[in-house]
């Protein structure tokens, strides 16, 4: 690793940081023309990232990093091979054309600087994720998509629908990052590393562990429902509340694979188990078909799109977990294509949308002239997504019918999936790409015409990418898609797989998927209605039961604050003091601790008389039926302890309480004359003797606490340190007033400010005017 | 309670209180007594005082709002403490000057300034109480 | 001595917790002002009992006399008083004023902030 590399990257890192701040102040100078100057961040990282090109191809990752709390073993590390690296050039290279795309599609919004901003900081959460070695920042970076993502799907919160979107993925995501972060938890106890780089040669301790289940069904739970596995696949499509540059890269290129980049990265640890090929292909599997299924039944342009996009991410996690060299490089081809062509078909139908105002496939139609560039972004896409030869997709789609044809009752099985699935997605893809272009021009919302640059430079230029990767197979697989597949297997794989098609089993399944997919497109109205009736007929699916959930946990929480906090001071007084009495009683007898019977107690006559004194004033605040008996009885028993103060050396102390109690009585006759109020009881007997016994164990306690407290053997090295000192030290010849103000002046201080913030208290109290709230609610 | 008894007593009850009050203050140090004992007793004087002439004769009298003066109080205990960082000691380390006045030793320290501070603090806040609590009455 | 000054104690928490639990704002007051005395008495007993005499070094001498009563608690105990003072009277404004604005004084009444009928919050997005 270079020297200069290091700070380089770490800049890199936190360039989109940077820039995400910078946004608003720069749209506020530049309007709309902002996107040409912040797409620069992604583009310099891009430029950086693909520096190392050479380097992560001839085998020899980059790990550099910093560290971050050295006292408790963490780094902000980074790990770059062939995969992360891949993943970092989508992320950067799609990411500057979308800032163009954001730029044009949200021209003349009042929020664009704050839009720029949340997705310049999506960017450098993603970028991360991917790049991150240490498991506590690629959680964090982690949470932060979720998060960003969360913002950005609730971007237009003015709508309940969007409100509700957003809180769904956060919800669905958050809960699948907490699982992750158990299950990284549980993995980094089993093998004892904290990064990236040091697990990826401990998977053999990993695979033994009878923890490997547990720490495997955790991570994917986290992974199955960012990638948007069933059944957590509903929040994607929900997702498409979000503004459409969103859709097109956090939707469908970048976030959303966070998943299957997680399973990719993990796969030399966790994989190769029967478990890891039986849950992956099963899942993935099913979320390819369900997602094909749904898609076809969609008439809004987005919708289509999202819902294959969840059918891909199903495929890309079967292809990763069957367990064979030749899916995962058929995983790696196709997770970059899909995100070349998807993000190129998302920004299309953005475009078309923002040029005719709707995005209803059935009211589409004719735009081939009005929007000629969008018509051959479009249908490279589309053809790209469909598989047809010379094209990324179809290499892609070549591999993995190269991978699953062997033969086996599983990979049949899993190759029929595949088949329906990619002529299902084929007749989607040409519904965007082809669909809207053809036929005679309906009447739309807008005249349409064709978008401005900003708008079809992003779609434009991944779709002819989409083409360029298709013939350049050689040059592209030398310098990303081999180093990707081996970073996936972890030994070193070269892909060969071109876009010229060859004689052979996978030819003849392409065929036979376009063959397919012809036919679905042709019937794909019919087959609507068909989808639509079964979906009424079930009537229930994971988005409602969400709501569901969310209500129940609403009124689950609102029944158990009603027992807990049920707003009575009586009961939450009597658990406080029924505690107090169980914490001092029970351990006592338990252990055996209670105090020794005492001597009958030496008390001079006079001592005697103070104590019965006490006691009979005691007596009497219970029992006073009027005002002044409680406030004399109070003042009696607040004077005994006074007098008991003197007799027993603590003559500071009965002045003290001499004065206190007289101003009680002071202040308590000033309220009292004016709060009509008897001091009486009227409670039910019951009531009472509750109360009673409460209070009774609470006194005999504590009583019994203090009796032993004073049984045991008295440690007097802090009096006695502070009666030698004090006149040495401190020149004072009266030791308590000595440990107030001078050894202990600090916590004066303190006591002092409570006194005076009572005072404060107490003035606003007196002072503050009749609440209309508190009269209203009488 | 405005009985003339009374109100002929209260003056000179206040102006004794008070001075016992400071008195207490001062020789705190070495013989019972201190902030906290001195300024219940002023505070009971302005209590009594207020009790006797009314809540406006007492504000009038002390000038200040007394809250301001246990703000005050609370300040100057503060400050004092500050003292000791000038000289290097932590925080609230007692020092000790003994100049002569007029052929008499007299130990000051930030110690007694700390002490004075606690005795604004509890008249402030105590006295704000009681009368905040007093002027009600009359309304 | 120290067990008499136990069953005291014991007796002051007693009559204390018993007060605050009742559901007159009055008698909670009373109560809040004896526990407090209950707690002094508590520090102060545990800190052990004598008669020997004050903690106050004679004039001229550096130390005490002879044996005197624990100086450490008793310092405790100063400031707690007058802190347990602003307390008491807090609380006791604090029921005043409730009681002027809301005409009750049983807190089984005192329902304004967790009213009983309290509704579900709304189930919107």
């Amino acid at each position: 690793m270079e020297i200069g590399a290091q700070p380089l990257t770490l800049l890199a890192l936190l360039l989109p940081f940077v820039a995400a701040a910078l946004a608003p102040l720069l749209c506020r100078v530049l309007k709309h023309n902002a996107a040409w100057l912040l797409a620069l961040a992604p583009a310099l990282i891009f430029l950086h990232l693909a520096g190392f090109v050479p380097q992560v191809a001839s085998g020899r990752p980059i790990a550099g990093g910093y560290d971050w709390i050295p006292s408790l073993g963490i780094r902000f590390s980074w790990y770059l091979d062939g995969l992360s690296l891949t993943f970092g050039l989508l992320i950067s290279g799609i990411g500057a054309l979308i800032v163009l795309y954001s730029g044009g599609y949200l021209k003349g919004h009042a929020q664009q600087g704050r839009f720029f901003s949340f997705i310049l900081l999506f960017m450098g959460a993603m970028l991360g994720l991917v790049v991150s070695d240490s498991f506590l920042m690629l959680f964090v970076f982690w949470e932060l998509t979720s998060i960003t993502s969360f913002l950005l799907i609730g971007f237009d919160h003015g709508r309940q629908a969007a409100r509700r979107a957003a809180l769904q993925a956060l919800v669905v995501t958050g809960m699948g990052g907490l699982s992750l972060l158990a299950g990284l938890l549980v993995v980094s106890a089993v093998t004892g590393a904290r990064d990236l780089s040091m697990l990826l040669s401990s998977g053999e301790a990993m695979r033994e562990s009878p923890l490997y289940l547990a720490a495997l069904l955790l991570i994917l739970g986290g992974a199955f429902t960012k990638s948007a596995q069933f059944p957590f696949h509903f929040w994607l499509p929900n997702a498409m509340e979000a503004p459409t540059p969103v859709s097109a890269y956090l939707h469908s290129a970048t976030m959303v694979k966070a998943g299957v980049y997680l399973l990719m990265r993990l796969n030399p640890v966790l994989g190769d188990t029967a478990a890891w090929e039986t849950l992956l292909p099963v899942f993935g599997g099913t979320t390819m078909l369900v997602g094909a299924l749904l898609a076809v039944r969609q008439t809004d342009l987005k919708l289509m799109l999202a819902y294959t996009t969840v059918s891909s991410l199903g495929l890309l996690v079967m292809l990763t977990g069957f367990g064979s060299e030749r899916a995962l490089e058929a995983a790696v081809l196709y997770l970059v294509a899909h995100s070349l062509f998807k993000g190129a078909l998302f920004m299309v139908a953005g475009l078309i949308d923002h040029e005719t105002g709707t995005r209803d496939i059935t009211r589409l139609a004719g735009l081939s002239r009005a929007m000629p560039i969008t018509f051959a972004a479009g249908l490279l896409a589309a053809l790209s997504m469909g598989g047809v030869p010379l094209f990324f997709g179809f290499v892609a789609k070549e591999e993995i019918y190269a991978a699953v044809g062997v033969l086996g009752v599983w990979p049949v099985a899993l190759i029929m999936v595949a088949i329906a699935g990619n002529a299902l997605m084929f007749a989607i893809a040409f519904t965007v790409g082809l669909k809207p272009f053809l036929g005679s021009r309906d009447d739309m919302p807008k005249r349409p015409h064709e978008g401005p640059a900003l708008l079809w430079i992003g779609p434009l230029c991944l779709a002819l990418l989409g083409l360029a990767a298709g013939i350049f197979t050689q040059a592209l697989h030398a310098a990303i898609s081999s180093p990707m597949a081996s970073a996936v297997a972890g030994m070193p794989m070269d892909i060969t797989a071109s876009g010229i098609p060859h004689l052979g089993l996978p030819l003849y399944l392409s065929a036979a998927t376009i063959a397919l997919g012809i036919a679905v497109y042709r019937l794909q109205s019919r087959l609507r209605d068909v989808i639509a009736g079964a979906l009424d007929a079930i009537g229930w699916g994971p988005d409602r039961g969400f709501d569901q959930v969310l209500r129940g946990l609403v009124r689950v929480s609102f029944a158990a604050t009603r027992i807990i906090q049920n707003g009575r001071l009586d009961i939450y007084l009597t658990v406080t003091f029924v505690c107090v009495a169980i914490t001092l009683l029970v351990p006592m007898v338990a252990y055996g601790e209670l105090p020794a019977a005492p001597q009958f107690p030496a008390l001079l006559p006079h001592e005697w008389t103070i104590v019965m004194i006490a006691v009979i004033g005691l007596g009497a605040v219970v029992y006073a039926k009027d005002r002044l008996t409680a406030i004399v009885s109070l003042g009696i028993q607040g004077f005994a302890v006074a007098l008991l103060f003197m007799l027993f050396g603590a003559p500071d102390l009965s002045f003290t309480q001499f004065m206190v109690e007289t101003l009680s009585v002071v202040i308590l006759a000033l309220v009292m004359t004016r709060l009509k109020l008897t001091p009486s009881d009227h409670r039910r007997r019951r009531d009472k003797a509750l109360d009673l016994t409460v209070s009774g164990s609470c006194g005999v306690a504590i009583g019994l606490l203090l009796l032993k407290v004073t049984q045991l053997p008295f440690d007097d090295r802090l009096s006695a340190f502070y009666e030698a000192h004090s006149r040495e030290l401190a020149h004072g010849r009266n030791i308590v007033n000595v440990i107030i103000v001078d050894f202990r002046g600090l916590d004066t201080l303190g006591e002092i400010a409570v006194v005076m913030i009572a005072g404060l208290a107490i003035l606003a109290l007196i002072r503050v005017t009749t609440p209309d709230v508190a009269k209203d609610a009488r | 309670m405005r009985t003339l008894i009374f109100r002929t007593a209260a003056p000179y009850l206040t102006a004794l209180m008070l001075l016992f009050s400071v008195f207490v203050l001062l020789r705190g140090h070495n013989e019972p007594g201190g902030g906290f004992i001195g300024g219940l007793i002023a505070a009971s004087a302005f209590a009594i005082h207020g009790i006797a002439f009314g809540v406006p004769t007492v504000r009038r009298a002390i000038h200040f709002h007394p809250i301001a003066v246990s703000g005050f109080g609370l300040l100057l205990a503060a400050l004092s403490g500050v003292v000791s960082l000038a000289f290097g000691v932590p925080f609230l380390t007692g020092i000790w000057v003994s100049p002569s006045l007029l052929g008499m030793s007299v130990d000051l320290s930030t110690v007694m300034v700390f002490d004075i501070g606690v005795y604004l603090v509890v008249v402030g806040s105590i006295t704000s109480i009681a009368l905040g609590l007093e002027d009600r009455e009359d309304e | 001595m120290e067990a008499a000054f136990s069953v005291l104690v014991a007796l002051f928490f007693g009559v204390g917790i018993y007060l605050i639990l009742s559901r007159h704002v009055i008698r909670i007051v009373l109560g809040i002002a004896i526990f407090g005395n209950a707690v002094n008495l508590l520090i102060f007993t545990s800190g052990r009992i004598t008669r020997d005499g004050v903690p106050i070094i004679p004039a001229g001498s550096d130390l005490l006399a002879g044996p005197a009563a624990n100086p450490l608690p008793q310092a405790l105990i100063l400031t707690a008083i007058v802190i347990s003072f602003s307390f008491f009277a807090f609380v006791l404004v604090l029921a005043y004023r409730a009681y002027q604005e809301i005409g009750v004084d049983d807190t089984m009444d005192m329902r304004i902030s967790e009213p009983r009928d309290d509704q579900l919050p709304p189930m919107g997005y």
